[in-house]
């Protein structure tokens, strides 16, 4: 299971969070998003064998929001 | 997409071209130029309902009736019956407290921001070579070797190998005095060198440090939420469909269309939704500035609602080091140093403390030659310094070596003793010359620390120790703690903190976070002293970087001063909803001047909130330094 975190440009409406947290969340092998609002942070754990980050990534800015930087921690073995 | 993205990016420019097009309009309409009037009007209305719009459509494909689609389907309506200056300024009004909206919402999140802007980016990289190379912090490993020079920023946390330096360590403390570090001790990530040069080996780097963890935490907390605001989100969700059926309601019933989509727009939930949030984000960032880590609004409402706070003794209250805590000395100045002298390659913790204070005191002990050194275990040792014949130890050692005590001095012994001191006895050619009491000492003003708590609110203070009663016993009353619980285990501990909680006490427990750990995580409130561990950042609900009381009582002052402007912000929104309902009964309200009294309140529940940024807990009496060591005999009497 891979992390990533991307920081997102300033969030200014709840309704923002919920769009990107069900987009995300219905993506194959994503196991669970976390929207920081205040943070403007996206933190998803992830399959690596089914989606990159960067596919991630294309979600968000495809929805509407541009994303400033992801940082990706891949698990182990 | 790409439409609704541009316009998105554009909204202040649109909201400003907005507010010209209204000027326009009202100079057509004074002026006697129809035309003006009513196309500037239409314009305006088009242009600024587009964000709108394309905001309540997102918000309708995940399902959620948002405040965007009241605005729309009342802007469409007042569009539909030709009211064309009212949608005008109502979309108007509706961007530009969006506008405002955002802008003092950042200046609440900018303490965190400036938290992490304070994150390193690169680290100066001691390649096998000796030569530096420049990395990006991301890029460094642990046991990596890094240069850091004067005015730069620790990249890592490690252990310094070579070099001392002056650091700057408020990043993770919140305390900016500078302190000296050497080699061997630790430095964390994201403090500043303000004078000189260290290499560091890494041992924790990029998200492990504990810096790294500090951000991550307030960031987490800054978005959990409190009961209040989870029960607001749950009202809120119900809340704008009912708006939506009420306006529908009013449309059938008394079939006023200007009457229905007034509805809309004076049903908002704007500062209601706003409010709670909004207080504990510069609640929670005021804290993490003053090296206060609140874990979450449920944090703060908790804490603010105890009225028992239980404490661990060592390394809590006390220093957790033992120190001389007083000296007694009966003519030769000089034994102190002997004393020292001969302590100085023992690792005994009392000859360690006794060395400490020769040293702070500078009374010089260097240059003695110590002869003829020999130690008798359990009791102390003897030697010979200057051709005196020295002993220092307990009684046991003073009798053998026919050291008798007169009267005065066996009463001062004891009273040291009775003061939780440990003692030591140093004999010069076989005569008394000093009684050295050592203990560990109260951290500094604890006890005025504590009297302000309770004038805060606390009712009851309460210390648990694994400790022996007698020194519980002093230590607890010297604090004014209403009840004194020793000889405890730390399973022990928790029974305690239980049966409080039973009793139907809020109860906070602080302790230094590693040992303590069951007892924090079982109170209502854990408390955890950290210099920065990670045992003590992960179990508890509240760190106090600084390991200080007067964190602690930044924090209680704090969480009760947020949870009040929260109620304080309920109340604004309420009243503000109940303020417009009057004014619409009465007829005084209608579509513009609704969202202007709207936007208004959300920007005062905004403000509001921003006072907590600038909160700092008034002190109630100075704390003034504990009286330093050396006693008088009377003292101790």
């Amino acid at each position: 299971m891979s992390k990533a975190i991307m920081q997102l440009d300033a969030l200014s409406c709840p309704s923002c969070m919920q769009k990107i947290q069900g987009a995300l969340a219905k993506q194959a092998g994503v196991e669970d998003v976390k929207v920081l609002f205040n943070a403007a942070k996206v933190k998803v754990n992830f399959d690596e064998k089914i989606v990159s980050a960067d596919a991630l990534a294309d979600v968000v800015t495809k929805l509407g929001y541009e994303v400033k930087g992801v940082k990706v921690k891949v698990a182990q073995q | 997409m790409k439409f609704q993205r541009w316009i998105q990016h554009h909204t202040n420019q649109i909201t400003a071209v907005t507010a010209g097009l209204i000027i326009l309009g009202f100079i057509g309409r004074f002026t006697g130029q129809p035309w003006l009037d009513t196309s500037a009007f239409v314009l305006a209305s088009i242009i600024a309902a587009t964000p709108i719009i394309i905001r309540a459509w997102e918000a309708l494909r995940v399902k959620t009736i948002s405040i965007e689609l009241l605005v729309s389907i009342a802007v469409i309506g007042a569009f539909v019956i030709r009211e064309f200056d009212e949608s005008a300024i109502v979309t108007f009004l509706f961007l530009f407290g969006t506008f405002l909206e955002e802008k003092t919402l950042a200046r609440t999140r900018k303490s965190i921001k400036s938290l992490t802007e304070m994150a390193p980016t690169t680290a100066q990289v001691v390649q096998p070579d000796g030569s530096v190379n420049e990395t990006d912090v991301d890029f460094v490993d642990e046991g990596d070797v890094v240069l850091v020079k004067t005015g730069a920023q620790v990249p890592v946390d490690g252990k310094i190998v070579s070099g001392s330096a002056y650091l700057n360590e408020a990043s993770v403390t919140g305390e900016s005095k500078l302190v000296t570090k050497r080699p061997g001790e630790l430095v964390y990530s994201g403090t500043m060198v303000d004078n000189g040069t260290i290499q560091v080996t890494a041992t924790k780097v990029g998200d492990d440090t504990t810096f790294a963890k500090i951000i991550e935490l307030v960031e987490d907390a800054q978005d959990t939420k409190s009961h209040v605001e989870k029960f607001i989100d749950r009202f809120a969700t119900y809340y704008t469909p009912a708006v939506l059926l009420l306006a529908l309601l009013v449309g059938i019933f008394f079939r006023d269309f200007k009457l229905a989509i007034t509805v809309l727009v004076l049903g908002c939930p704007g500062a209601l939704v706003i409010g709670a949030p909004v207080s504990n984000v510069a609640g929670i960032g005021n804290g993490a500035k003053n090296g206060v880590l609140i874990k979450g609004g449920e944090v703060v409402d908790t804490f603010s609602k105890v009225d028992t706070l239980v404490f661990d003794k060592t390394g809590t209250l006390t220093k957790g080091k033992t120190e001389v805590a007083s000296v007694q000395t009966y003519g030769d100045s000089h034994a102190l140093a002997y004393a020292a002298a001969m302590e100085r390659e023992s690792d005994h913790p009392l000859g360690r403390a006794i060395v400490a204070y020769v040293t702070e005191h500078e009374l010089a002990s260097d240059s003695l030659v110590v002869q003829a050194t020999n130690t008798i275990k359990g009791q102390g040792m003897t030697a010979e310094i200057e051709n005196h014949d020295v002993a220092v130890g307990n009684q046991t050692l003073m009798n053998a070596e026919g050291v008798i005590l007169n009267d005065a001095q066996q009463k001062t012994l004891i009273a040291i003793q009775h003061q939780g001191s440990s003692t030591v006895l140093v004999a010069v050619d076989g005569a008394l010359q000093a009684i050295i009491g050592i203990a560990d000492v109260i951290r500094d003003g604890v006890k005025d620390d504590l009297r302000q708590l309770k004038a805060m609110g606390v009712e009851r203070l309460v210390m648990l120790t694994g400790d022996n009663e007698l020194t519980a016993k002093t230590v607890g009353s010297q604090l004014g703690m209403d009840e004194i619980h020793a000889n405890l285990l730390p399973e022990e501990k928790v029974t305690f903190v239980k049966q409080l909680q039973d009793d139907g006490h809020t109860v906070a427990f602080v302790g230094d976070g590693i040992n303590d750990s069951p007892s924090i995580a079982t109170a209502n409130i854990g408390i955890a002293m950290g210099g920065g561990t990670d045992v003590a950042v992960e179990t508890s609900d509240i760190v106090l970087m600084q390991s200080s009381f007067g964190e602690l009582i930044h924090a209680y002052g704090l969480a009760k001063k947020t949870v009040r402007n929260t109620r304080e912000n309920i109340i604004i929104a309420i009243g503000t909803v109940v303020f417009l309902l009057i004014g619409l009964i009465f007829g005084y309200i209608y579509m513009a001047s609704g969202m202007f009294v709207h936007e208004a309140s959300i920007l005062v529940v905004v403000l509001n909130a921003m006072r907590l940024i600038r909160y700092t807990p008034k002190r109630i009496m100075a704390s003034n330094k504990p009286a330093k060591l050396i006693k008088s005999p009377a003292a101790i009497n």
